[in-house]
């Protein structure tokens, strides 16, 4: 049994996720397989790109359900970008403007626009400050710079599921945590060392789990 | 604070690194994969692969090529060069790639822009626009710029301004903006087409062609508006390291990512 699966959602380009995942965390797959994510230790969910299409995606191809049982459970799961948003109830970003897409539900709260005089999408390095002590972010700077590309973000209804937050206009909420369930909003597998070494960390929350 | 970006640009021709003079006079600068890796060690914050080429086998040693370089490579990787298809998008990103830079087949088939941004994400697509200046600017007739395509062989009548606008509708996530009057130069960026650029969209825009000195990249990222600056000529030359460009920019009070949180 590998400790970690990479969930395929056949929406996200995940080869450099697994690339730099492994990099760190060598007993690492790649999977669509439910089964094999049900059987996984921890399971990573990265996604790009349109939050209705992988919604769409995931309730076509019976991967919804196995991800809500996951979450449910005590598993350490982290979602990276999309993935992190799809850990909301609710997302603005839909084809039909009056009628919000519908996301895992795990963690309270909405997935918002960026509005106002602001550059979107909001492509680049910027810095990511943990708001309190997390495994997540051990020997990280207090402020350490992530690359991001992205134009919606997750606004939690709970300030305690907030982790990180990154100046943007005012700023947004850049990581999550609700017990074991972790989201951040940039790519750590685009992040050079600060990435691996957040990859790193994800695999030693793991390792202190069994 | 979101950084200014650095991103170096090899432009590659038969699986080498060249460099011209305004699109002209191309000469061999070195091996693909070990430039990606000194730029990646250096603190590039991105990196850019044109490839250039034209012959038959492009298609696939396009693709291994891209594989051997995102090996190697923990950040972000845009390529571009001849990219005409969804198809072909996705074999590109499939080795590796984060995102596909458009030009030519973007103004033959803006369509593509769309098709593009709606398969693989908005943040995918990057137009690249090749503009020459069309008149130098007075008060009856104000200044203006050609887009050209074919790697600046055709001038296609449109302008930069309603071009870049059409791009950002059509879902592009960046623009990079290259200057064939300024390009291999050194002369500095053409900071009034910057300016227009980046005040007639909302998407970011990369500024390139014509760095040759620090304030160059300074001015591009302050007056000009640019969100990034793309260089190869200053760093092929080896003039300057990309430590030097992000300490002289950090000393003038811009925001950027660090050379030593990366290796």
């Amino acid at each position: 049994m590998p400790r970690i699966v990479i969930i395929n959602s056949g929406n996200a380009n995940i080869s450099s996720v697994y690339k730099a995942v492994k990099a760190v965390l060598p007993d690492t797959e790649v999977s669509d397989n439910r089964q094999k994510i049900k059987n996984a230790r921890a399971v990573i969910f990265p996604g790009v790109g349109s939050f209705q299409h992988t919604a769409d995606i995931i309730t076509k191809n019976g991967l919804r359900d196995t991800l809500l049982e996951l979450l449910n459970g005590k598993k350490p799961f982290l979602g990276i970008c999309l993935g992190m948003q799809l850990l909301m109830s609710e997302s603005e970003e839909s084809a039909h403007a009056d009628s919000p897409v519908e996301g895992l539900a795990a963690i309270p709260g909405k997935v918002k626009i960026f509005t106002g005089s602001l550059t979107v999408p909001h492509v680049g390095w910027n810095t990511v400050k943990p708001l309190y002590d997390h495994p997540l972010f051990t020997g990280l700077e207090k402020e350490t710079y992530f690359y991001f590309t992205h134009s919606y973000f997750a606004q939690p209804d709970n300030n305690e599921h907030i982790l990180a937050k990154t100046p943007y206009g005012h700023s947004f909420v850049s990581a999550l945590a609700c017990e074991n369930q972790m989201g951040v909003q940039f790519h750590p597998e685009k992040s050079g060392k600060a990435g691996l070494r957040l990859f790193s960390n994800f695999g030693k929350i793991i390792a202190d789990q069994y | 604070m979101l950084a200014k970006r650095i991103i170096p640009c090899l432009d590659m021709k038969d699986n080498r690194v060249v460099k011209g003079t305004r699109f002209v006079d191309l000469r061999d600068v070195g091996d693909p994969t070990e430039m990606a890796t000194f730029y990646d060690r250096q603190g590039a914050d991105e990196l850019v692969v044109l490839d250039i080429s034209a012959s038959q086998e492009k298609r696939r040693t396009m693709v291994e090529t891209i594989r051997n370089i995102s090996d190697v490579l923990f950040i972000p990787l845009t390529v571009g060069g001849g990219i005409d298809s969804v198809s072909f998008m996705a074999e590109i990103l499939s080795a590796g790639a984060d995102k596909i830079s458009l030009n030519t087949a973007a103004v033959n088939n803006p369509q593509l822009i769309k098709d593009g941004a709606a398969r693989f994400g908005r943040q995918c697509i990057v137009v690249a626009i090749d503009v020459r200046r069309k008149n130098r600017g007075s008060d009856s007739e104000p200044v203006s710029w050609e887009v050209y395509t074919y790697g600046g062989r055709t001038a296609t009548g449109r302008d930069v301004i309603e071009w870049a606008r059409e791009t950002e509708q059509l879902g592009a996530g960046e623009i990079l903006l290259t200057s064939m009057d300024a390009d291999g130069t050194l002369d500095g960026y053409d900071l009034d087409l910057l300016r227009q650029v980046t005040s007639a969209v909302k998407i970011p825009v990369i500024a390139s062609g014509g760095a040759g000195k620090l304030e160059h990249l300074y001015a591009a990222l302050t007056e000009g508006n640019a969100h990034a600056v793309l260089a190869a000529s200053i760093l092929h030359n080896s003039e300057y390291a990309i430590a030097d460009i992000k300490a002289f920019l950090s000393s003038k009070g811009l925001p950027v990512r660090p050379v030593d949180n990366h290796n």
